[in-house]
């Protein structure tokens, strides 16, 4: 009996090992994903897309829905925030914008979180490029099906059966 | 007070004596090549001083300004142009640039005595060492900058729409010059509380 037992699980450790050695149901060097690189596989590594430029025409983009921060219509490359100077600033502020015709930050910038007015910009919306950035001129990587307010009423109105 | 008086006669007619054992042909010849060499060697050391090696040649420049220099578009661009320090620290026109050096000088005390020899220390006097370099540019009306970005040359078509407005009114002007605008532009800004336009 324990002769028995013993030579099983000599076979089993035998086995076991070849067993799993043995090819997988699956190719190991599967093709990778279709998203961000098109083409290769897993093990691959495609060289990386060129960063495009960002978009420098100074015109103000449509908003997807009135809350949505607006996006920055121009470069910012080298433009620094921190604790000493904010660049942004420099043209946006209130004190500036007359100056340079630049858009002021809105109202609920210089508020805290209780809606109390503030003397200077909010210490809570001072990184700038934490809700705004500038965008580049490129093929969405990821398609999605957004569709604005007004879109959304249309459709609405559309779907209706008409009188 | 006399006895100083009377060492200074003495060279004084050392000097006006003419030479006994020297020819005039060795002393003329002799005083050009000593010139040579001298202004020579003069300017090598000037040159020497003047590049990007040796103002990161301590740790001061090095772990401080020329690190942030590293990121900006004055020191890697598409075209592999460098502007490297003394392009814009020091004038390239020989009697501003000997100005320039030998108020240097203060550099040289401030490096023996470890001014800014610590981050906290240079992060301290960064507000003061800033306003001498605006100060200057201010005044010689952003000479350095000028050396290669001139205005004549500019093609406002090629700006941004928001910078050619601003060089074709404020700069075309000359009410305000580069620096008024450009802080900041090849190192981190220290506190900008009350600086004009910040």
């Amino acid at each position: 009996m324990n002769y028995r037992v013993l030579s099983l699980l000599a076979v089993l450790l035998v086995w076991l090992p070849m067993a799993f050695a043995a090819e997988p149901g699956y190719p190991l060097d599967a093709p990778a994903p279709d998203g961000r690189r098109v083409g290769g596989t897993l093990t691959q590594e495609l060289p990386a897309p060129p960063i495009a430029e960002d978009e420098n025409k100074d015109l103000k983009r449509e908003r997807n829905y009135p809350e949505q921060p607006p996006t920055i219509p121009h470069s910012i490359r080298g433009y620094g925030i921190d604790m000493n100077s904010n660049k942004c600033l420099t043209c946006h502020s209130r004190a500036n914008s007359a100056r340079t015709q630049a858009p002021m930050i809105s109202i609920t910038h210089y508020m805290d979180r209780d809606g109390q007015a503030l003397a200077a910009v909010s210490p809570r919306r001072y990184f700038c490029n934490q809700c705004h950035v500038p965008q580049k001129d490129v093929k969405p990587l990821v398609n999605n099906s957004f569709k604005n307010i007004d879109q959304v009423l249309q459709d609405e109105i559309n779907r209706q059966p008409k009188p | 007070m006399k006895s100083l008086l009377a060492l200074l006669k003495d060279y004084w007619s050392v000097l006006r004596r003419p030479s006994v054992h020297y020819s005039l042909g060795f002393l003329t010849l002799g005083g050009f090549i000593a010139g040579v060499i001298f202004w020579g060697g003069f300017n090598t050391a000037l040159e020497a001083t003047n590049t990007e090696k040796f103002c990161t040649s301590c740790h001061e420049m090095r772990d401080n300004v020329f690190v942030e220099l590293q990121e900006t578009i004055h020191y890697t661009n598409r075209s592999g142009v460098r502007a490297t320090c003394p392009d814009c620290h020091v004038p390239h026109e020989w009697t501003h640039k000997i100005a320039r050096k030998m108020q240097a000088s203060k550099e040289v005390w401030g490096k023996l005595f470890g001014t800014i020899s610590t981050r906290d220390k240079f992060l301290g006097m960064r507000r003061e060492l800033a306003e001498h370099e605006w100060a200057r540019l201010k005044a010689n009306d952003s000479r350095e900058c000028r050396n290669c970005h001139n205005f004549e040359f500019m093609d406002f078509t090629r700006q941004g729409k928001r910078a050619a407005n601003m060089h074709s009114t404020s700069l075309a002007s000359g009410q305000a010059t580069c620096i008024d605008c450009h802080k900041g532009i090849a190192h981190k800004l220290p506190d900008m509380s009350g600086v004009k336009g910040w």
